[in-house]
């Protein structure tokens, strides 16, 4: 007999499109679709796709619990043995869909579950220590690598056998402590380390800190009447034509836009350069993604000093951590330099 | 580079609508907005409505950064 599993993917790997299609609710069909193809082949005689669930990315993400138990009842019908999802590589809503939906497999299900994502997805971090997640490429162009990992840790998991560590397995640690036998007492293999480290050689730690990268609060605004408010946007908002080309996915940087004497973003002015939302209501009118609009009245309404005259903007689509850190300080020091209060950061 | 920013003394609110990702990212003061394409307006409504809804968000950004906090805090209606 082999094992019943179902696979998990969003509307795009599924074919039935792209952005303007991220609001599909879930629905069930029996048999592989996309990437299930691929993962067929892996999985060999041992384990079937009976049935694939499909959902939009968007309505995961806006309803993330009600969408899970919505998927867990579609999947009880098919007593599924265990759950693939993705792989979502560095997509950051279909990664939090896959987590958010295997947590509960897990939990609800009890059966294993198997995703797979590039590290910064923030489904990682969300979700790592309640399924397994194999690490992948950032893009669907590491299908080929990430297929027969996901599928070789899930039939392992499924047939009981003993995991090896995350490294030696391929899948993102969980935080799980294990008890092992060493040859060497602690105290020696500290010191081993420890004069590696010294010689400069390659050493590996066997607790591994946990990196807590938190900033404190600033303290709040005390008078708003003297205050400078600005914008700023991880949305894409840009002068139509996207003068400073930036990317639609994975930015390499971010634009500064005068918007003096400008008090409404409208669509023969301003649109977005982001690819990874449906641009539509965004290129009709940009205000709703950034409130240029009512920051003005409220300027003019004297509810507080000013809307700082340069809005910036980047399209935080796959674009890795170290960019994003890399703008957030360069637009930080030019908004401290122009004698900014406070930011108001929109996101999509 | 909201986190970015306040680590360089600014103080931030995050208007977003996926709040679970702005709590892992590190944001401090969270404002929840109406959805993903269009965070600070709801296109099946009129132009008017909208703008009412733009206003209570922004307002609310406002009220967020003069809130004093010493947490993560989501400011929910």
């Amino acid at each position: 007999m082999s094992y019943r599993i179902i696979h998990y993917i969003n509307q795009f790997y599924a074919g039935i499109g792209g952005e303007e299609k991220a609001d599909v609710a879930p629905e069930i069909r029996e048999g592989v679709v996309g990437p299930g193809m691929a993962f067929k082949g892996a999985l060999g005689a041992d384990a079937e796709i009976v049935a694939t669930v499909i959902c939009g990315d968007s309505y995961f993400a806006s309803n993330m619990e009600k969408t899970s138990a919505e998927i867990i009842e579609m999947m009880k019908k098919y007593k599924p043995d265990a759950v693939i999802a993705g792989p979502a590589f560095n997509a950051g809503r279909y990664g939090t869909a896959c987590g958010a939906l295997c947590e509960a497999v897990v939990k609800e299900l009890g059966i294993p579950a198997v995703g797979g994502m590039y590290p910064e997805n923030p489904g990682v971090e969300m979700y790592k220590k309640s399924f397994y997640i194999v690490e992948t490429p950032d893009s669907a162009a590491g299908m080929r690598k990430a297929v027969p990992a996901m599928a070789g840790l899930l039939l392992k998991l499924l047939k009981g056998e003993k995991l090896g560590t995350p490294a030696e397995e391929g899948y993102i640690e969980r935080g799980v402590r294990k008890n092992k036998f060493y040859d060497k007492l602690a105290a020696e293999r500290v010191v081993d380390m420890f004069t590696a480290k010294l010689k400069g050689e390659p050493f590996v730690t066997e607790y591994p800190m946990p990196q807590f990268d938190r900033v404190d609060p600033q303290p709040a605004v005390k008078n708003m009447k003297n205050a400078v408010i600005a914008l700023v946007t991880s949305g894409g908002i840009c002068p139509v034509g996207n003068p400073d080309h930036i990317e639609a996915s994975s930015a390499s940087k971010f634009g500064e836009y005068d918007i003096t004497g400008i008090d409404d973003l409208t669509c023969d002015a301003f649109c977005t350069a982001h690819g990874g939302y449906d641009a539509t209501y965004a290129d009709e009118d940009s205000d709703r993604v950034l409130p240029v609009d009512v920051l003005r009245e409220m300027e003019r309404e004297g509810v507080f000093k000013k809307l700082h005259n340069k809005f910036y903007s980047t399209v935080g689509n796959g674009t890795a951590v170290a960019s994003s850190k890399r703008f957030g300080a360069e637009i930080a020091s030019r908004l401290i330099a122009d004698g900014v209060t406070a930011v108001i950061l929109t996101s999509t | 580079m909201v986190k970015e920013i306040e680590r360089a003394g600014l103080p931030v609110v995050h208007v977003c609508t996926i709040v679970p990702i702005s709590l892992t990212v590190g944001a401090n003061r969270i404002v929840p907005a109406v959805a993903i394409p269009h965070p600070f307006g709801d296109p099946a409504r009129t132009a008017a409505e909208e703008k009412e809804i733009r206003r209570h968000l922004v307002e609310k950004s406002l009220q967020a950064l003069q809130t004093e906090i010493t947490e993560q805090t989501v400011f929910a209606d």
